[in-house]
This record gives C-alpha cells, structure tokens and sequence, in this order.
C-alpha cells in the first residue's frame, strides 16, 4: 500500500506550545481527503508539515514515500494552495503563469491557459486587483498546471462567498476527475467538504481524532434514541461517542463494528456533520475534564 | 528562476539604470567643460604666478550645485539600495506570504534565495560601482585641484568602492529583512547599521590597512598652530596642523622633540611668556587669525614662541601616501564584500534552519 501521507507520532512545537502533537496518520492514495477542525486546531501546520514549509520537531513524516520538500523532483510532486491564496499582487496574471512555467518543469501550460480562459481572467490585469474568488482560482490554476501527484489546499474556500465557493470546488473536482491525483483540503467548515471528500480527518487541540474513509465513518456511526440507560451496559464494540439524557431517554451517537441488534433502541443515520461535530464535542469535554483535574489538583 | 526574478525586480532595476543613464549625460556633457577649465584657466593663472588658492577657485566654482549633488549621491546611493531593494527583498515575500507559493514550486528555497540575493546583489554593485567611477571620473579635475582624494570622508566617493558599500547594504537590508519578516523595521535597522559600519571603517579600520609611513617635519610658520590647555590637568599644550602631503590619508600627528617627547607646559610658559592662553586664561590660538589679531609686540611675541619651539621640536606625522589609493579601495571593497558573503551566509542558515 502507498501512502499520500504516513506520518508517525509526528508533533511540532512553537516555542512551548505544541501545534500539533503526537499524530500517526496514513492516508492512502487516490482520495479526496478532507482535513477538519476548529480554528487553531493544527489544520494548518499538518499541511506546512506535508509540503515541506515546516519541518517536524517529533515524528517522522513521509509525502508520496518522500521527506517532503527534499528535493526540486518532490517538489514538483506536492501542489499547494496557501491560505488566503497568496499572490504577487504587483504581477499580471499572464506574469504568474510565466512564474508556473519557469518555475517547474512538468509545467502544463495548456491546462493553465484553458483554466485562465474558461475562468474569465483578463491575463493583463494585476493579481492585486482580482477578487477573492478569481485570486483563489488563479492560485488553483497554479497549483493543478504543475501536475502534482497531490494537491495540498488550506481553507481555500474560507474567505469566498457561496458562490465562489461552489465554483472553486467544482474546478477542483473537474481537476480530480480527469487524473491520478490525490488531494487534501482543510476547511473548518464540514458543509464545504462533505460534497468534495470521501475521506475525512478531524483535528482537535493539535491532536487527531478521528481518520478515515467517509463512506466507513458513516456505516460505522449511528444514533440511538431509546429509555434512559447507563452507556457502561452497552455490548463491546460499540463505543460512545456522545450522550446526551433526559429523565426517561439516552440518546447515543455511538460507533458500532457491526449492526445494533437492540430492539429498544431507535436507530438512526448519520450525517458527516454530526459526526464531525460529536467527536469534536468529545475532544472538547476531554479538555474541560482535564482542566478541571487540572484545577483540582 | 532567474527569468522571474528579474521580473519581480525590473521596475526598481530600470528606476536605478536611468537615474544612472541621466546622470552619465550631465556628467559627460559637463565634464569636459570642466577639464578645460582646470587646463587653462588654472595653468595660466599658475603660469603667471598666482597663489594656488586663489588660481583653484574657477574649478572649485564651476557646477558647484552639481558637485553637491554627484558627491551625494555617491554617499547615498548604497543605503538606498540597501533600504529600497534590499529590505523589501524578502521581508515583502514573507509579509504578503508570497513565500509560501515559492517554496512550494519546483525550486529549492535554497536556490531561490541565492538566485534573489546574486541577482539583485549583482545589480547593487554594478550600480553604485558606475555611479562611482563615473563620478570619480568628473570630479578629477577637482581632486586635483583640492588634493584630498584619500580624505576620511572623500575616499568613500571616488573609485570602485562604492560597490562594495551597496553589496553590503543590500546585504544587510535582505538579512534584516529575513529577520525581521517587515520591510519597514528592517529599512530602519539597514539604514543605522550602514551608517555606523561605514563609520566605523572610515574612522577605526582603514587608517590601518597598511603600516602608515612615519615622516618628520619642520614646524610650518604659517601653518595652523595653537595652544591648548587640558580641563582635567591643567596642562598646556602645543599642537600644529597636519603637514601639507598631496592626496596623502594623514593618520595621526604630534609635535615632539629628538627624544620623542611633548614639550612640557613648563617648557611652553618659558618660551612665549607674553601669549594669551598661555600664561592667561585658555583661549586657543589658531594660526593666520592669531597673527592678525596680535599686533605689534605680540606678532613678534608669538614668531619668537615659534622659533623657540621650532628650535627644539619638530612635527612627526603618519600617514598612507597617495599611491596606496588604489590598494585601500581595493582593500576597503574586499572587506565589505566579505561582510556581504556573512550576511548571505547568514540568510541562507537562516531560511534553512528557522524558517521551517
């Protein structure tokens, strides 16, 4: 099996504080995987990890079986879209296709003059003076016209209004779908991701939470409504994930290995977002816990 | 990479290569003009037996704003570039956070500071190395009328030495930049740091490049001369201006006698008894105006002091003569080439191990 990403007990530190700590992750190729989390939870610095703008304080961290940034061939290998799509703002955007040209060597120019073309960019105006939403398409043309065998993007989507962000998605699913290419998004958002990715990680507190394939995650998490009872009695392998009681009522999202076979229980399905968001609740009752052991103590 | 980063520096390259362009016209067109005074103006008025003072002042007079403007821009030209192409070089890639989209191309980040810092550094020295010659070139009938072309402050505006100043500016302006990761702080800090590096050189270091020659003269009459009391001591002393050595850098001077000693206050009270500032209250006293201002009995008072001085004393300077110019611009552009080298050096460490 080869790995997009296989990073193990990798952590990076600022100074005292861990931004992301302690995470094994193997995400196999051919996906289209979406990296999750609040504001602040290491989304950030995992994606400078895998393309080589940050090296790791712990941990190993291999990208398509390389160190990432190792060289100018692994390079060309990772395309990256920083947050906030950064540009030269004083260069035309018929400059920064020169720039995608001179700057590597499997450099598609027709697919970025076609992008170019189908997006409308007047290829003599000044990247400074793009909208938000052409700005991220053109960082996207830049990154899809070097041929990466990865696509690494950063909230690409997170300062675009509803419709550019719809759009911006849909370019980078066309991308996807015309070739071999394995691509990692993050957003803090669920509803962006869900549409694009079938695959899915959600950081916490610069930890990992949860990691896999979307379509596992939702056959393997239900909800159970049914009469209040103690989470403890419920049978092995199904583990609670969130709960929530009412005097007479246990509502439990669980993740179960097999079928529920409980005839008191209510089953129901989930979305990925009320996935996301319980496991997310639970990072964040974790970390109330500890602080008040903490206080406690 | 080096295609894209002459185009992220060709609007600030043109800036630089026309200022020069426009300047080299006024220069060549002035120049001449100025040459052919010195050629005849002041070789008649030597020939016919002026004072060399007065036969300089045609030269000295000519374009005298664009003398101004040519020697400051010789002195100001390699901060500039330090500020305005070396600050912003990547301070504004990590501001804007451009970097990110670089680094992540194709192209080793190594490879794309080095080609930034040898282009832009390249095209700093051309520059101010132009600039330089260029102006060296115009002012030489100047210089040959002042003679002071190895002056502390004048060395600095003639040769090829410019060069190395604005390599080293632009250095310290990428460096700070680098460090900083803001254009505007790093600009402040290259402009302080240019100023005190060039100082410091100026004033500590060039003066001993080489073993200066020691060489002893006679008290000079008619040269500056005066007399001081120290505050703390309260002891007197002699003191004469540097001697007159053509285009010579004069190191240090002092008045001494065979023996290698000051004369002492009690030798200075003794041979000009009647001065002021010697047996009166301090008040220094400058060659040509003391004359003037002494009349009659003190004139004469103070030509006796003189003798007297002269008879036992004699001024020792030491200096570096005028044809070591070229090996201390020589000397003083390697030094400032090897500080840019450690500063590059630097930056590259830097963006390798820190920012990562």
């Amino acid at each position: 099996m080869s790995w997009v990403i296989d990073a193990q007990g990798l952590g990076k530190r600022y100074g005292g504080r861990w931004a992301l700590k302690g995470c094994d992750l193997q995400i196999p190729s051919g996906h289209v995987v979406g990296l999750v989390g609040p504001n602040g939870a290491g989304k950030t610095t995992l994606l400078h990890l895998a393309v080589g703008l940050l090296a790791p304080t712990a941990g190993t961290l291999a990208v398509l079986g390389r160190a990432p940034a190792a060289d100018p061939d692994q390079l060309a290998r990772v395309g990256f879209v920083a947050q906030d799509t950064p540009t030269y703002a004083r260069l035309t955007v018929a400059d920064h296709l020169r720039f995608g040209r001179q700057m590597n060597p499997g450099w598609d120019d027709t697919l970025a003059r076609q992008r170019v073309a189908e997006l409308d960019l007047d290829l003599d105006q000044r990247a400074g003076s793009l909208s938000g939403g052409q700005r991220a398409q053109l960082a996207l043309t830049l990154a899809v016209a070097k041929r990466p065998e990865l696509l690494v993007l950063d909230e690409p989507v997170a300062s675009l209004d509803p419709l550019a962000r719809r759009e911006f998605l849909q370019r980078l699913m066309e991308f996807v779908a015309e070739g071999e290419v394995s691509v990692v998004l993050s957003s803090h958002l669920v509803a962006d991701l869900e549409r694009v990715c079938d695959y899915l990680i959600v950081l916490v507190d610069s930890r990992l939470q949860l990691a896999g394939d979307v379509d596992d995650l939702l056959a393997t998490h239900r909800r159970l409504v049914g009469p209040r009872r103690d989470p403890a009695s419920l049978p092995s392998g199904q583990e609670v994930i969130e709960e929530s009681h009412t005097d007479r009522q246990s509502t439990l999202l669980v993740r179960c290995d097999g079928p529920v076979l409980d005839p008191a229980w209510t089953v129901e399905e989930l979305s990925l977002e009320d996935i996301v968001l319980a496991y997310m609740g639970q990072a964040s009752s974790t970390r109330r816990a500890r602080q008040a052991l903490e206080v406690l103590s | 990479m080096i295609a894209f980063s002459w185009r992220q520096f060709r609007t600030q390259a043109l800036i630089g290569g026309a200022g020069l362009v426009v300047l080299g016209i006024i220069l060549l067109v002035t120049g001449p003009h100025l040459v052919s005074i010195y050629d005849t103006a002041v070789a008649q008025c030597r020939a016919s037996g002026g004072a060399s003072s007065d036969c300089n002042n045609p030269v000295i007079s000519t374009y005298s704003k664009l003398q101004v403007l040519a020697t400051a821009l010789v002195l100001i030209v390699p901060v500039l570039i330090g500020m305005f192409w070396g600050a912003p070089l990547i301070a504004r890639e990590l501001e804007t956070g451009t970097f990110r989209l670089a680094w992540t191309q194709s192209v080793s980040r190594m490879r794309w500071l080095l080609v930034k810092l040898g282009l832009v550094g390249l095209a700093s020295a051309v520059v101010a190395g132009l600039l330089g010659l260029m102006v060296t070139w115009w002012y030489s009938p100047i210089d040959k009328v002042n003679q002071n072309r190895f002056g502390t402050a004048a060395f600095g505006l003639h040769g090829f030495v410019p060069a190395g100043y604005a390599l080293f500016a632009f250095a310290l302006g990428a460096t700070t930049g680098l460090l900083f990761r803001r254009t505007l702080p790093a600009m402040a800090v290259t402009l302080v740091g240019f100023v005190v590096a060039r100082w410091s050189v100026g004033f500590w270091i060039r003066p001993h490049f080489m073993t200066p020659v020691t060489k002893s003269f006679g008290i000079d009459p008619n040269g500056a001369l005066g007399f001081s009391e120290s505050v703390a001591g309260g002891s007197l002393q002699f003191m004469a201006g540097p001697p007159d050595i053509p285009n010579a850098l004069i190191v240090s001077t002092g008045v001494v006698n065979n023996a290698g000693q000051a004369p002492t206050s009690a030798f200075l009270q003794k041979a000009c008894p009647n001065l002021p500032g010697v047996n009166g209250p301090p008040s220094p006293v400058q060659g040509g105006q003391a004359k003037a201002a002494l009349s009659g009995n003190g004139q004469q008072a103070f030509q006796q002091c003189i003798t007297t001085i002269s008879s036992k004393f004699h001024e020792v300077a030491t200096y570096q003569p005028a044809n070591r110019f070229w090996v201390f611009q020589t000397y003083e552009t390697l030094l400032f080439v090897v500080a840019s080298a450690a500063l590059a050096g630097l930056c590259v460490w830097w963006v390798r191990r820190r920012l990562s």
